[in-house]
C-alpha cells in the first residue's frame, strides 16, 4: 500500500494483456514471477514491428532493413549499459540467458586460468546454474568448489565466507537475490573482500535485476549475469556484463561468423568486443525485446517497482504467517520479491495443483536449488514471486486459497 | 477449487494421510528406489516374493498426495497375485492413465479406479505411476537376478 497514490497498477496491469485471462473460471493471479515474467504490451509490440517492419540479418548486409535492425540491434545494447551503468557498452555481451553466461564464464574465464589446488567459492544457495558450470571446470581442472554455508534464516554465514576466503580462491561466484529463498546477499561486502585480495567476483542477478537497481560499477563486479525472460523480455536472451580488461584476456566461447575479424587457414583474428563472444547470428528479436523491456521498466522505476514489491512481500508475509500450518521458507532480514513455504498437511505439488484451481500460479518444487532443499529439510516448496503488476487483492486470493487447501486435506 | 474434487477424491485423501503398507521389509527379495527430479517425489518399494506370487509389499519415501495414495492402492492391490498378473495390472494402470482409448478390460482396475482422474491432468501423471515404476524396477531386478544365477 506504500506509494498506492502514485503507483498506477490499473494502467501497469492493462498493459499486460495475459492479466485479463481467466483460468477455470477465475481470474489469473500470476505468482509465478521468479520462473518468468508476463510481457507488456510495449515488449510484444516491439518484438511484432520488427518483424513487420525492419527485420533483417544484422551487421553483414547494406541493404536498408539491415541496417535497421542493426540499429535496434546496437540500440538495445546501449540501453542495456545504461540500464547497469556499465563503464562501456562494449562490456555487454549477449548470451542466450543466465545459464550460457555463466558457462561463457566459467570455460572462457575460469578454465584456463585453473590448476589443481585452486578453488573457486560459491554459495548454498545457488541456483543449478551456478553450481553445475562450477563442478565441469573444476573436474576439467582439478580445482575445488567451496560453499558458503546459510543459516536457518537462509542467510549467507559471512564469518565463514571470510574464513574461506584465501589465496587458494580464484574465484567468487555469487546469486544476488536466491531464487529459492528471496534472500537478498550483501554482494558489496562479498565483492570488497575479495578484492582485497585480488579475487574477482561473478554475481548472478538473475532475480536481482527485476527487483532491484543495479550499477554494475558501484558494485564493482567483475561480472554480472541476467536473462531477459525474468525482467518482462523475451525468453532466449541473457546478459553478460564484463569488466573490459576480463573480457579481452579470455578466449572466445564459441567459435563462428561474427565474433571474427579475418579468416584464413593459416590464422584467423578474433573479433574485438563484444563481438568476439557473440558467435553466430544473434538472437535478434530478442535482443530488441529486451531493449523494449527496459524502456518499460524504466518508464516505471525501478525504484518505484521495488517499493511496491516490498509492500507485497510484507503484506504477504503476514498474510502467510497467519495460516496454522504454514512455514515459511527463508525469513532473512533482506528478502526481495518472493516466499517459499511449506504446509505441514499438504505436499508442494498438491498446493501448486490445489491453487491453479483458484486461477492462483505458484511454482512448486525444488526450483533448481536442491541443495536448499536439502539444507531445509523439505522435498520441495511452494512459491509465490512477485512483480510489479501484482496487487494486495491478489494476496488475500493467494490466502484465500492456501486456507481452502488445508481444509479440503485435513 | 470444486472442479478438483474429481482429482482429489475422499479415497485418496484418506490414503494419503493414512498410507497403507507405509513400512519397510526387512530382508526384502526385490528392492527399488524411484525419484520423480521434477517434484522430489522419492519412494522406497520392498518385496516379498514366494513361489512367483507377490508375498508382501510395502512402501517408504515423501510423495505428494496422489503419488502416497498411489503407491498404497498400489500395495493392497498386488499382494497375493502373481507375478505375471501383477506387470499386467501395471499394464492396465499405465493404460488408463496416459491412452485416450479405454484401457483393456480383461485386467479389471477395480479400486484404482479412482486415481484415473489424474489423466485430466498430465503433469501428475508421473505422480501417479512413479510406485508402479519402482515396483516395475524392482520386480524386474529381481527376474534379472534369477535368471543370471
Ligand atoms: C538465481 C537464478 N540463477 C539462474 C537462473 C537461470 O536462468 P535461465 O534459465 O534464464 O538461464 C535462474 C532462473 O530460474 C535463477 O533464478
Amino acid at each position: 500500500m506504500t506509494n498506492s497514490a502514485q503507483y498506477n497498477i490499473k494502467a501497469i496491469r492493462n498493459d499486460f494483456p495475459i492479466l485479463g485471462r481467466e483460468i477455470f473460471g477465475k481470474p489469473l493471479v500470476y505468482l509465478d514471477n521468479g520462473a518468468s515474467t508476463q510481457h507488456p504490451v510495449q515488449v510484444i509490440n516491439a518484438v511484432k514491428d520488427l518483424y513487420e517492419q525492419n527485420y533483417s540479418n544484422v551487421h553483414r548486409g547494406v541493404h536498408t532493413l539491415s541496417q535497421e535492425s542493426s540499429e535496434l540491434y546496437d540500440n538495445a545494447r546501449v540501453k542495456v549499459r545504461g540500464f547497469i551503468n556499465a563503464a562501456c557498452v562494449h562490456e555487454v555481451v549477449f548470451t542466450s540467458g543466465t545459464t550460457e553466461s555463466i558457462n561463457l564464464v566459467a570455460q572462457s574465464y575460469a578454465r584456463p586460468r585453473l590448476q589443481e589446488g585452486d578453488e573457486i567459492l560459491i554459495t548454498h544457495m545457488e541456483h543449478h546454474s551456478n553450481i553445475v558450470p562450477w563442478q565441469m571446470v573444476c573436474e576439467q581442472t582439478g580445482a575445488t568448489l567451496k560453499v558458503i554455508p546459510i543459516s536457518d534464516s537462509g542467510e549467507l554465514e559471512m564469518d565463514q565466507f571470510h574464513a574461506m576466503l584465501s589465496e587458494k580462491t580464484k574465484l567468487v561466484s555469487v546469486v544476488q537475490v536466491s531464487n529459492a529463498l528471496g534472500t537478498v546477499n550483501p554482494v558489496k561486502e562479498i565483492i570488497d573482500a575479495a578484492h582485497a585480495i585480488d579475487v574477482p567476483v561473478m554475481v548472478d542477478g538473475a532475480q536481482a535485476i527485476p527487483h532491484m537497481p543495479v550499477d554494475v560499477q558501484a558494485l564493482d563486479a567483475d561480472f554480472y549475469v541476467f536473462s531477459g525472460h525474468k525482467i518482462y523480455g523475451p525468453t532466449g536472451i541473457g546478459v553478460l556484463y564484463g569488466k573490459e580488461k576480463l573480457l579481452n584476456a579470455m578466449p572466445p566461447y564459441q567459435g563462428g561468423g561474427d565474433m571474427i575479424l579475418s579468416v584464413s587457414f593459416e590464422k584467423t583474428i578474433y573479433n574485438q568486443l563484444p563481438y568476439k563472444f557473440e558467435a553466430g547470428t544473434p538472437n535478434i528479436a530478442g535482443v530488441v525485446g529486451l531493449g523494449a523491456a527496459i524502456d518499460y521498466v524504466n518508464s516505471i522505476g525501478l525504484s518505484t517497482i521495488a517499493a511496491h514489491e516490498h509492500g507485497l512481500l510484507m503484506y504477504a508475509t503476514s498474510k502467510l504467517q497467519a495460516i496454522d500450518g504454514l512455514r515459511i521458507i527463508g525469513e532473512a532480514e533482506q528478502k526481495a520479491g518472493l516466499i517459499s513455504f511449506v504446509l505441514d498437511a499438504v505436499h508442494p505439488h498438491d498446493i501448486g495443483t490445489m491453487l491453479d484451481g483458484e486461477g492462483v500460479a505458484v511454482r512448486a518444487g525444488h526450483h533448481c536449488a536442491q541443495p536448499v532443499m536439502e539444507r531445509f529439510k523439505v522435498p520441495a516448496t511452494a512459491r509465490a514471486s512477485f512483480a510489479m503488476y501484482n496487487t494486495f487483492q491478489e494476496i488475500d486470493v493467494l490466502a484465500e486459497a492456501i486456507r481452502k487447501t488445508i481444509g479440503m486435506f485435513s | 477449487m470444486e472442479n478438483l474434487r474429481d482429482l482429489y477424491q475422499e479415497v485418496i485423501l484418506d490414503h494419503n494421510k493414512n498410507p497403507r503398507n507405509f513400512r519397510k521389509i526387512e530382508d526384502p527379495d526385490g528392492f527399488a528406489h524411484g525419484t520423480n527430479p521434477l517434484c522430489g517425489d522419492q519412494i522406497d518399494i520392498y518385496l516379498k516374493i514366494k513361489d512367483g506370487i507377490v508375498e508382501d509389499v510395502s512402501f517408504e519415501g515423501a510423495g505428494c498426495a496422489i503419488c502416497t495414495s498411489s503407491a498404497s492402492m498400489m500395495t493392497i492391490a498386488l499382494k497375493g497375485k502373481s507375478e505375471a498378473d501383477a506387470e499386467a495390472l501395471f499394464n492396465s494402470f499405465h493404460h488408463a492413465l496416459t491412452e485416450d482409448d479405454e484401457y483393456p478390460e480383461d485386467v479389471p482396475l477395480g479400486k484404482l479406479k479412482v486415481l484415473t482422474g489424474v489423466k485430466d491432468y498430465p503433469v501428475r501423471v508421473k505422480c501417479a505411476t512413479l510406485a508402479w515404476h519402482t515396483f516395475d524396477a524392482a520386480l524386474k531386478k529381481l527376474q534379472g537376478n534369477v535368471s543370471t544365477e
